[in-house]
């Protein structure tokens, strides 16, 4: 993975069919990176569905929350509508998984992301990281004491 | 590891023995089929138990997949105003398809609140901003979905199904007297 106090890479990938997001244009806000293996996991917590719920407490901290996978946009699309989903996914699939390697964290064998969060600063300089065993859900704890955290240093 | 944060007060909604050596928590939405299935078999856990258990329950409603849960959890608080929080909840529980506005008048009702009373608190927002409270307690705590438990502060991520749960807690009890 990145290491803290790195820039973190620019890309730019589909969202919806036919938009991108270019992680450049969020300078001024936070950004949390959550890269996932993939779409339909079949539990109702979720990772997507808890970060769902979550986003007011993101937004209070400036902080704007980005789902990346190597699902096409037309899977994040009918995932998305599915759960509700009030944040962007971003698909990381072509070429594939060239983001998620580029940030250290594509799955070979898998040819999935790991499951692995990032929170990046203001200016795009990563904050803290976090990799999780794949089939296990971080929940949210660590990423709202990174966001304490960069409050109490500002 | 995840730990409770905060940790259990008076203010929470408490069942058993204040004093045993060992606390269960649950984050739960009352409208998650798997809370549903985790009810019967925390009843039958403190029925076990006996005395050697604290159990706590806390609100984890997810709003987008479960748009009756933070409602029924708001039931729940207003009916703990009148002293039957855990009248409520396992009515709730215990009709977890039928929750919408009428559904939970009509619990509040068989149970002999003052209707006047539990309609008043039910909309007013000190009993939702106490499910959010809760809902936020959660999420620092590390809770990834529901049902969430955490033993003696700390999370418990084994499984909750058959007897997993109660020979972990009854293990915690051992473990304890010993020391």
């Amino acid at each position: 993975m990145l290491e803290v106090g790195t820039k973190a890479p620019d890309f730019s990938l589909f969202t919806t069919p036919d938009q991108r997001i270019e992680l450049n244009q969020l300078k001024g806000k936070r950004v949390i990176l959550a890269f996932y293996p993939a779409d339909w996991s079949p539990v109702c917590g979720d990772q997507m569905s808890l970060y769902n719920e979550m986003l007011k407490f993101f937004h209070k901290q400036n902080a704007d929350l980005i789902g990346i996978s190597v699902d096409s946009k037309w899977c994040h699309l009918a995932f998305s509508k599915d759960r509700n989903l009030h944040f962007p996914l971003l698909s990381d699939f072509e070429p594939k998984g060239a983001v998620s390697k580029l940030y250290g964290v594509y799955d070979d064998t898998t040819g999935e992301s790991k499951r692995a969060l990032y929170v990046l600063d203001e200016e795009g300089y990563v904050r803290w990281k976090y990799l999780s065993p794949v089939g296990i859900n971080p929940g949210a704890d660590g990423i709202m004491d990174a966001l304490d955290e960069m409050n109490s240093k500002k | 590891m995840s730990k409770l944060r905060p940790d259990v007060t008076s203010n929470d909604h408490i069942q058993g023995n204040v004093n045993a050596s060992v606390e269960l928590v649950e984050y739960g939405d009352y409208q998650c089929p798997h809370c549903g299935r985790a009810y019967p078999i925390i009843k039958k856990i403190q029925k076990k138990m006996g005395d050697n258990l604290k159990f706590v329950f806390r609100n984890f409603p997810l709003t987008e997949v479960h748009p009756d849960a933070r409602m029924a959890a708001t039931a729940a608080e207003a009916a703990g105003a009148q002293g039957k929080f855990w009248e409520m909840h396992d009515i709730i529980f215990e009709n977890q398809d039928s929750l919408n506005y009428e559904d939970l008048m009509g619990y509040a009702e068989s149970l002999g609140l003052d209707m006047d009373q539990f309609e008043k608190d039910f909309n007013s927002s000190n009993y939702s901003d106490r499910v959010d409270i809760d809902f936020e307690s959660g999420l620092r705590s590390g809770v990834n979905g529901t049902p969430g438990f955490f033993v003696n502060g700390e999370k418990y991520n084994g499984i909750w199904e058959d007897k997993e749960l109660l020979t972990f807690l009854q293990n915690k009890v051992q473990e304890l007297q010993h020391h």
